[in-house]
């Protein structure tokens, strides 16, 4: 890693002056892939900025109708949470099936959030579940959000400090994943709100997560399998790497769709 | 370059470091406390778990800064009054290693789940559990039954695999 200076904030104000005060200042969360980035010096940031000691930033509430989730909650806790179990358990799962143990002990929502791997799965719970990205200046709705690969509409600065989740009838979540890397190759974020659904898919977009409009308005008049057993997706769209063609991908979204819908409230990883 | 204080295996440590310094560094290279391995150095391995406030992390994956202040625990801190602990006792009764070299993080990481896992320990939760975990000689069977044993014995509950009342074991 290249020389930076590590700050560990109170308050977000103070977390604020630091990014203005450092000459290429980021920040950290869990660290569970900015530290693995630092250490192939792929960045040199002049200054860390730890938001892991800000109180407001931690902890979960159930609050007018949403799910609110301090930006720096691990996704340990967040699988643990009872309030999370009750009101959408497939995002307690998505949250217990990210990594591993140890990982999940230490990476956090918000940093999965602000950092938008495209084959990360919080940003398809995130757009799949409409939920809306609080900072430190604004709210932003998840489809205005994530932006394409590893970019948010977050300005230098922007500290994502909560996330709002509005609580679904119905939420589920298939995810195939690369048993080495334990990132999704493709996983399927599937949400039903009255007669609205709302289908994200991650780790095949080229841009990173992105919606399935079709499947959805399938979904939406019908919320079966069987409604969408007959939709393709378009391979052009889609990531091709070591793990998986974009045509392989293309039908593995159909795929996964189908089984998340097929198991409402659940979660299911295949390996 | 920072004063970084923390208690490692309940000793109160301080050192001036660079804030780049990562906390296996610190443990290995500061304190000397060459137990806990580095394998992967990319987060996927699991040779450098220790504990942190009781909870298991990657140690390559932590910088000494988000340690300072905490209570870090590692193999050399397991061992109570010159007695193993049980799972450092069922590794070495269930021959659950050959070269040694992943046993530290497969103990902290064994050790830490069976102290805080909620339910009941069974081979599926204990290999779900453990996927962080990678052991390149012997496989995986006889870590699993030391951890379900130690997890008995522990827990005083009964063990859920089968194999291991009869003793057997074979791959």
């Amino acid at each position: 890693m290249y020389p930076f200076t590590y700050h560990r904030p109170k308050t977000i104000a103070e977390a604020q002056q630091a990014f203005s005060e450092g000459m290429d200042a980021t920040f950290l969360s869990g660290g569970h892939t900015l530290l693995p980035t630092l250490k192939q010096r792929l960045a040199a940031p002049s200054d860390l900025i730890d938001v892991t000691g800000i109180p407001e930033m931690q902890g979960i509430e159930e609050a007018g109708g949403f799910l609110k989730i301090g930006a720096a909650t691990t996704h340990d806790t967040v699988f643990a949470s009872p309030i999370v179990r009750r009101l959408i358990p497939a995002l307690s799962g998505l949250a217990g099936s990210i990594g591993d143990r140890h990982v999940r002990h230490r990476g956090t929502i918000g940093g999965s959030t602000a950092n938008n791997d495209p084959s990360a799965d919080y940003p398809s719970a995130v757009l799949g579940l409409g939920a809306t990205v609080i900072t430190d200046r604004r709210e932003m709705a998840s489809d205005d959000f994530f932006v394409g690969l590893y970019e948010t509409a977050r300005e230098p600065g922007e500290i994502v400090t909560r996330i709002d989740f509005p609580v679904p009838d119905i939420a589920c979540y298939a995810k195939f994943r690369s048993p080495a890397s334990r990132y999704s190759i493709v996983a399927v974020f599937v949400s039903k709100t009255g007669s609205a659904v709302r289908v994200a898919v991650t780790g095949a977009g080229a841009s990173g997560v992105f919606r399935l409009p079709e499947f959805e308005e399938a979904l939406s008049a019908d919320f079966r399998p069987e409604a969408i057993a007959h939709l393709t997706v378009d391979p052009d769209m889609l990531l091709s790497d070591m793990s998986a063609t974009a045509e392989y991908r293309a039908d593995l979204i159909r795929v996964m769709a189908r089984r998340a819908v097929e198991k409402p409230g659940q979660i299911q990883s295949f390996k | 370059m920072a004063l970084i204080s923390m208690t490692v295996n309940g000793v109160q440590v301080s050192q001036e470091v660079d804030d780049s310094t990562l906390l296996i560094e610190f443990l290995r290279e500061k304190l000397k406390l060459t137990g806990t391995h580095m394998g992967c150095d990319t987060t996927q391995c699991g040779c450098c778990v220790v504990h942190i406030d009781g909870v298991s992390a990657k140690s390559c994956t932590v910088l000494v800064g988000q340690a300072a202040g905490r209570s870090v625990t590692t193999i050399e801190g397991l061992a109570k009054g010159g007695e193993l602990h049980p799972l450092q006792k069922a590794f070495r009764e269930h021959h659950a290693l050959q070269c040694g070299f992943c046993t530290p993080g497969q103990i902290m990481a064994g050790a830490e789940l069976i102290a805080t896992y909620p339910g009941e320990l069974n081979e599926h939760v204990v290999r779900e559990e453990m996927e962080g975990n990678l052991c390149r000689c012997t496989g995986y069977h006889n870590i699993v039954r030391a951890i379900l044993a130690a997890g008995a014995e522990i827990r005083g509950t009964k063990i859920t695999d089968p194999t291991l009342a009869s003793h057997s074991v074979e791959g």
